[in-house]
């Protein structure tokens, strides 16, 4: 399955920064990150489970926010990218020469 | 689900792979180029002879079921990585079992031979059906290959010990690459006959370029399944040698492996300034060509097939797996034979 995940998390207290370093770490674990709070995540359905459940203790849900986009089969048709693009297609060829 | 997962190639000397939570993070003098996590591979191919993986990495791909394997730049395999030998010692023990009893290899090696020539007669018809009209002298010389093939299937089938279906293998070898310039549509590039350790023209070059390919992903597949990358049926023992990988190899040769480089000359994706010839007379990609066949090669990958057995739309990327797991099933005696691939 194909995510789009997208956080606001308040940075206003030393624990809110601690809170943000700590969610963008486990997003890295699971996807590429596409903008400075937005990652693409391709995921099974188990591994969505515990993704979700880390992210979820880990935010404060009185001050943060956490959304999950679900891009479905034809992820590709969906997106569209303009401007400086310094990701990568998953399911392409990752080449590093 | 069934997804077959990415690899991810390297051909930059100076690389440095590290772990980074659970991705794998590519570094180019010191800065970060690439992090892609674990889970979303299942292989990392490096061909480059200046490319360091740190241990903490090797342990989590080892951990994670991906294979990192190193080769040269022009692509022979140097060594790859595994951690704790791992899977059913069970499973094992019956391929060891079946490796040392002769009427077992045999059996299994009958399957694998006679699905490699029949994969082969394949992949020539498939031309003659596509070309045949525009030529056809050379229609009639591959349709009479085909016809020769069709027999040594039938003797690969009835034959009696390992040491005449090698030879029966031989000799379809030798039809099958004396037909293989007739495959080619492009007329810059022929093939005399299939030539290794060094490749002397670009077409051998081309063809060992994809069987490594292929092999780092059978020998994954194996390992994945738990079963010995290195004790064969086919192939008998040699220290350092993956003889079960070489076997599992034969059936996916021509659809996989000689299909993408069929296509690459004829659709002249490759051409002669993307070979060069080195010292030693062989001859090699460049890195751009090398980049090419990277390219083709996750593209036939994700190509979607019916399996003949399973009856499910699968990728080629998945055949290996599959074709490794029948065999573990088969060993395990949940399978009368071991059912080889066969395209349609």
């Amino acid at each position: 399955m194909y995510l789009l995940v997208a956080y606001d998390v308040s940075t206003s207290t030393p624990a809110g920064q601690r809170r943000l370093r700590r969610v963008a770490k486990v997003c890295q674990d699971y996807g590429q990150r596409v903008q400075n709070s937005v990652f693409e995540c391709k995921v099974e359905p188990a591994h969505y489970v515990a993704f979700k459940q880390s992210l979820l203790t880990i935010i404060n849900s009185q001050t943060d926010s956490l959304r999950f986009y679900h891009l479905g089969r034809n992820w590709k048709h969906r997106v569209e990218q303009y401007g400086k693009n310094t990701g990568y297609d998953i399911e392409g060829l990752l080449l590093v020469e | 689900m069934k997804t077959h997962l990415n690899t991810l190639f390297v051909t930059q000397e100076g690389t440095y792979l590290h772990r980074d939570g659970a991705a794998v993070e590519v570094r180019q003098e010191g800065k970060p180029r690439l992090r892609v996590p674990l889970h979303n591979l299942d292989g990392i191919c490096c061909f480059a002879w200046d490319c360091t993986a740190s241990a903490a990495l090797l342990a989590a791909c080892a951990e994670a079921d991906v294979t990192v394997s190193f080769h040269t730049p022009s692509g022979k395999f140097q060594a790859a990585t595994r951690g704790f030998t791992s899977g059913n010692i069970l499973l094992r023990r019956a391929q060891y079992r079946a490796s040392e009893d002769e009427s077992l290899s045999l059996a299994i090696a009958r399957n694998m031979v006679a699905a490699k020539i029949a994969n082969a007669r394949q992949v020539i018809l498939r031309v003659v059906r596509d070309h045949g009209s525009r030529d056809e002298e050379k229609a009639a010389r591959l349709s009479a290959a085909a016809e020769q093939l069709t027999h040594r299937v039938r003797f690969a089938q009835a034959a009696d010990n390992l040491d005449s279906l090698r030879g029966v293998e031989g000799d379809a070898a030798t039809f099958y690459f004396g037909a293989f310039s007739d495959l080619l549509t492009n007329n810059e590039f022929v093939l005399d006959a299939r030539q290794r350790r060094p490749p002397i023209d670009p077409v051998n070059a081309l063809l060992s370029f994809c069987y490594t390919l292929l092999m780092h992903d059978c020998r994954s597949a194996l390992e994945g399944c738990g079963l010995d990358p290195q004790c064969g049926f086919l192939h008998r023992d040699r220290p350092g040698r993956q003889s079960l990988a070489l076997d599992l190899m034969e059936e996916l040769r021509a659809p996989i492996a000689d299909r993408v480089a069929l296509t690459l000359l004829n659709r002249r994706q490759l051409g002669h300034k993307d070979f060069e010839t080195r010292e030693n007379g062989g001859v090699y990609l460049k890195p751009d060509g090398r980049k090419t066949v990277f390219a083709a090669w996750q593209e036939r990958k994700q190509t979607e097939i019916l399996h003949p057995l399973l009856d499910e739309r699968i990728s080629y990327g998945l055949l290996p797996h599959i074709q490794a797991r029948l065999l573990a099933r088969h060993l395990r005696g949940d399978l009368d034979g071991y059912p080889a691939f066969l395209t349609r």
